[in-house]
């Protein structure tokens, strides 16, 4: 069990005492985070005692006299503040006063407690002090976390835009030094996969631009009362083109009005990723089929396809981001490597979540639940 | 240099494309494969080549480092030239520039990307001088 170490100052030994026995063996549960805290005491008999330890390590939490000869809690506080320590300061004082009350939370001050104090007082303040750290503590974790992931994408991002910036270079490169010889039509084919690869840096700026959008743009959300199945069959119509010239059939099974409030952009974005990934791995007058329902209070999409199909093991590490499963499709399949990322990211913003199942040769069938009203 | 057999493996199929056309142009034999899985069917197929260019990162961080080893096995003595985006970025560094890197790096040259075709060249002519 971690340990909150705690230091009584006060030039009455006799409060000291009281502290620490009431303390000794408290243990401090915050249970919304799943922690427990023993306490481990000190003492400090005048505020310069105090200022000494503090010195050499600062305690998590300050059970501090208000009035004392010498250095006074006001003063103490005072040079803590100066020196940017960080403790949580709780001021124990006979006199409760405004005054005092005010002085002592102008520097800072996190709680009081009025002497004399029964045990369950000190207790209880304790235990707000403690839940005040643990706060403390998991908002700067999430804070650093948030920073490394953001970093992180980052940094694979800029080794994504590589691989075809150098693929682009090196085909100009070779019209330049004409290794094709001086026909222009020799050059059609590395002109064609250039184009290509800066189709496929274009989606992944869209992408990113989408990502961004998710993780920062909720305030310009517009959450309206949709028709998923109308949002749906909207949808198809650019699936059905895009799976024409290797006749792909999409179909969306037929029901009434599926109701949810959401964004329609973000409704889309699922929709049109899930389905542009069905017709793009798709066979060959293979079958894409959507279904749209409302099951078990969420609306259900589903997106099943009659294409390659994945093994489990590829399907385990498919939402992560910059994931490609290599196959053997034409080489013009050019994606970001987000897209399955951001229909994930979009789910969960819904409190809801996209899986998928899939069997190798056979197809793969991905379904997303939204859960109504959360 | 003419007529000698060169092995290129990569998972980026415009590189392949690209640096196979200059091989040929100058007069070497190429033969492709995308990808490490690719890479060692090659390898252990038995096909002759005088020299291996490999992509450290294909389906796994560390696949050119596995087909150097094939190649080392399978044909010792093979100068196998390898290919990274990543060293430097990833803390992942690592030459061949001295035997003694040689002797964990299955590789006699370690090319940084993204490369130029000349570079390319002059390090093949090097190792196949």
């Amino acid at each position: 069990m971690d340990s909150l170490r705690v230091l009584v100052v006060d030039d009455e030994a006799g409060i000291r005492m009281a502290v620490e026995r009431a303390l000794r063996v408290f243990v401090v549960k915050v249970p919304d985070f799943g922690m427990e805290f023993g306490l481990a005491i000190e003492q400090a008999a005048s505020g310069e005692d105090a200022l000494e330890t503090i010195r050499k390590a600062a305690p998590d939490i300050l059970l501090l006299d208000y009035k004392m000869p010498g250095i006074s809690g006001l003063d103490l506080m005072d040079r803590l503040n100066v020196d940017g320590v960080d403790v949580v300061t709780i001021v124990i004082t006979a006199y409760a006063s405004l005054e005092t009350a005010v002085a002592a939370t102008k520097r800072g001050a996190f709680d009081f407690l009025a002497k004399p104090f029964a045990p369950d007082e000190l207790k209880s303040v304790m235990f707000k002090a403690a839940k005040h750290i643990v706060v403390q503590r998991e908002a700067k974790r999430l804070a650093a976390e948030r920073k490394h992931v953001r970093f992180e994408l980052l940094s694979v991002v800029a080794h994504e835009m590589k691989a075809p910036t150098a693929a682009i270079e090196n085909y100009l490169r070779m019209m330049q030094d004409r290794v094709l010889g001086e026909e222009v039509t020799a050059y059609d084919h590395p002109i064609e996969r250039a184009i290509i690869r800066l189709d496929g840096m274009r989606k992944l700026v869209n992408d990113l631009l989408d990502i961004t959008r998710i993780e920062s743009g909720r305030k310009t959300r517009t959450v309206v009362d949709l028709d998923v199945r109308e949002v749906a069959a909207a949808c198809l119509e650019g699936a059905r083109e895009l799976g024409l010239p290797r006749n792909i059939t999409v179909d969306l099974a037929a029901g009434g009005p599926v109701p949810l409030k959401a964004a329609r952009g973000e409704i889309e974005l699922i929709l049109n990723n899930l389905l542009s990934n069905a017709v793009k791995y798709n066979r060959d007058a293979g079958r894409v089929d959507v279904g749209v329902e409302a099951r078990d209070g969420a609306v259900v999409l589903t997106i099943a396809d009659t294409g390659i199909g994945m093994t489990p093991e590829e399907c385990g590490r498919l939402f992560g981001e910059f994931v490609r499963i290599k196959n053997d499709k034409p080489r013009s399949i050019e994606g970001s490597g987000l897209g399955l990322s951001i229909v994930q990211r979009l789910a969960h913003l819904y409190g809801g979540e996209a899986t998928v199942a899939s069997t190798p040769d056979v197809g793969t069938t991905f379904t997303v639940r939204l859960p109504i009203g959360a | 240099m003419g007529g000698k057999t060169i092995l290129l493996v990569d998972d980026d199929v415009d590189f392949l494309e690209q640096t196979a056309l200059r091989l040929r142009a100058d007069g070497f034999v190429v033969v492709t494969a995308e990808g490490q899985a690719r890479g060692e069917e090659a390898v252990s197929s038995g096909t002759p080549f005088d020299l291996a260019v490999l992509d450290l990162m294909m389906e796994h961080p560390d696949s050119g480092f596995v087909l150097g080893h094939r190649v080392r096995r399978a044909r010792p003595g093979t100068p196998v030239l390898l290919v990274t985006g990543v060293t430097g970025e990833t803390g992942l560094e690592f030459d061949a520039a001295t035997a003694e890197e040689r002797r964990w790096v299955p590789a006699d040259a370690v090319l940084p990307m993204p490369i130029r075709y000349e570079q390319l060249q002059a390090e093949i002519d090097r190792l196949l001088g």
